[in-house]
């Protein structure tokens, strides 16, 4: 693990620590679910840190009453139990509750994509950003690393409205140096300028999206990335700016294909701006992953591997002789 | 007032809203009037015996005891109750569920008096845990009321709720369940049987009281007494009622939830109080 890894969660809810250090109105609650990092805000906040059991529906409705009382709220466990087990509640409370009264539970979901590569598919979670992007009112929030995740803990405070926080399950490397680059009313960062493609990505896939964008400017083909961590609300008119000058978009998420994540999001904005460029698509196709293996083992059977991603880009651009 | 006057003063409130309730449905055929008459005591006392400390002109102020209909389809009986307190003006009563009302066939927090959304069930007691929870955190007074339904306590996660209101000591949290016997399609009994519910609740750690819902002698004083009861864990108090209570032809019908009353059997209802 290189030196400037971590998991994202335990750096989260380092920050989540340090705000409540000083803030009072802050719960945390969680649905048996733990981290290193949680330990040490369990033992201190004794009477703010609640842990309702393995009960996600109640974790969602215990975090709704109490910000609606007034307290901000942080409400934690694994990401597709979080959100599907608890769904309608999630709906009710929430998302329906806080279009009348303002409610500030912020999801936090840990285990996106296939982070829990080995456990399966109930642990996998390719649904959550298509099925949280649905709600009405809700924020949906991707980061791809430490730093990102960071930036958002004083939105998370200040904005009292019901938020999705999607988190990668293992240590990842950051990719910002600092936050000063990190604004979440743009919600992406151009983090590599190209001319020719370029590569939209969220969570986890950022990382490979800059492995892969290197292995095509070996091949020659300028390319660049965009981060997008913010999956709702998205900034259309800044993201269809910097989409402009390239030939051919690729979009790369840890999610099932067409079902309303990243990759619909771009579709949309380029038939919207009535765009003819070339879009490209990876994730995951329409089933399920019950495959054995790590992360990279399951990227290959699905077509998610540098080398596949690297060759159907060139396919492409030869084909259509871009 | 004393307790005689007051039982007296409730009464006629009860016998009030039930007319009301029933004017509604000649408007808005689609309620559902019998789970909306069980609870009308139950409303009535909570409300014009002050059992609740309300302020209809600030509906969430901080005083307030917060009360959360869980069982929001089978309140509407609760309308006439708001209106004639002065939540909301009057006139909304004869436009229910048309255009341009703030009053739909189901109640939501967007009505001022219904504290959270409610037309789903099995919600209100979790999201009661919550606000009771917090109440403790800030040291406060005020309590948390529920009503719920007795075929709400098929919704799983309302044991959820019930295990961690008791361990959590919520003893500012009181759960009304308008015992009225029936769900959408049968008698509870015959569709999975849930007695003993407070046999259930007292080994769940909860202080049981069960009283006869429609007894205003017997209600008005038990949750009077639940008000004030400052001892350990949450409260629950099972009124039993009957489904459609005061109309002869839903009382005796297991299908009487999804039933609608003539026009002609309303003039007639009405006509005979």
């Amino acid at each position: 693990m290189p030196m400037d890894s971590k998991v994202i969660r335990d750096a989260l809810i380092e920050q989540i620590y340090n705000k409540m250090l000083g803030n009072d109105n802050i719960f945390f609650v969680s649905a048996d679910f733990g981290a290193p990092a949680l330990d040490k805000l369990r033992e201190k906040f004794s009477d703010r840190f609640i842990n309702v059991g393995i009960a996600e529906q109640n974790l969602i409705n215990v975090s709704a009453g109490l910000a609606l009382e007034g307290f901000d709220v942080y409400a934690y466990a694994i990401a597709p139990f979080l959100t599907m087990r608890a769904y309608e509640q999630i709906r009710t409370n929430l998302s329906i509750m806080s279009q009348v009264r303002p409610v500030n539970v912020n999801l936090i979901g840990v285990g996106a994509g296939l982070s829990y590569d080995v456990t399966g598919p109930t642990h996998h979670c390719l649904e959550d950003a298509c099925i949280m992007r649905v709600l009405p009112n809700f924020v949906v929030f991707s980061p791809a690393d430490y730093v990102t995740a960071e930036s958002f803990i004083d939105y998370s405070l200040s904005v009292k409205k019901p938020k999705y926080i999607r988190l990668d399950g293992k240590a990842q490397p950051r990719i910002y140096n600092d936050n000063s680059r990190i604004s979440m009313d743009v919600g992406f960062v151009e983090l590599k300028e190209g001319s020719e493609v370029g590569i939209v990505s969220t969570g986890y896939m950022t990382h490979k999206a800059l492995r892969v964008a290197e292995a095509l400017a070996a091949h020659g083909v300028n390319t660049g990335v965009l981060d997008v961590f913010m999956l709702k609300p998205v900034n259309e008119v800044l993201l269809n700016e910097s989409l402009k000058k390239y030939s051919h978009i690729v979009t790369m998420e840890e999610s099932f294909l067409n079902k309303g994540s990243l990759d619909t999001i771009i579709a949309d904005i380029l038939r919207d701006n009535n765009s003819d460029k070339e879009l490209t698509r990876f994730g995951f196709a329409d089933r399920y992953v019950f495959d054995v293996g790590n992360r990279e083992h399951l990227h290959k059977l699905n077509g998610l591997d540098e080398e596949t991603i690297v060759t159907s880009i060139m396919k492409k651009r030869k084909k259509g002789s871009l | 007032m004393n307790s005689i006057e007051m039982i007296e003063y409730l009464k006629k409130k009860a016998d009030w809203v039930k007319r009301e309730t029933l004017k509604i449905h000649k408007i808005a055929p689609g309620i559902r009037l019998a789970s909306s008459l069980s609870c009308i005591e139950i409303l009535t006392a909570l409300y014009y015996g002050r059992i609740l400390n309300y302020d209809p002109k600030n509906i969430y102020a901080g005083e307030r005891d917060r009360f959360i209909i869980s069982k929001a389809h089978g309140s509407v009986s609760f309308y006439p109750i708001l209106a004639d307190l002065g939540y909301f003006d009057k006139k909304y009563l004869e436009m229910v569920g048309k255009p341009g009302s703030i009053l739909g066939d189901i109640p939501d927090c967007s009505i001022p008096g219904y504290e959270t959304v409610n037309g789903s069930l099995g919600h209100g007691l979790g999201v009661a845990c919550g606000m009771a929870l917090a109440l403790k955190q800030k040291g406060r007074k005020e309590k948390v009321f529920v009503l719920s339904g007795d075929g709400e306590l098929y919704e799983g996660s309302v044991w959820e709720a019930i295990m961690f209101a008791a361990h959590h000591n919520l003893n500012n949290l009181v759960l009304i369940i308008d015992n009225n016997k029936i769900c959408m399609l049968d008698y509870c009994k015959n569709i999975l049987n849930l007695e003993p519910i407070d046999a259930k609740f007292s080994v769940f750690n909860w202080k049981t009281t069960v009283v006869d819902g429609h007894n205003l002698e017997q209600l008005y004083p038990a949750l009077l007494a639940l008000k004030q009861d400052e001892s350990n864990g949450p409260k629950v108090l099972i009124a039993d009622t009957v489904k459609g209570k005061g109309v002869p032809r839903l009382e005796t019908d297991s299908l009487c939830h999804i039933k609608a009353l003539r026009a002609e059997e309303i003039d007639q209802l009405l006509g005979e109080k």
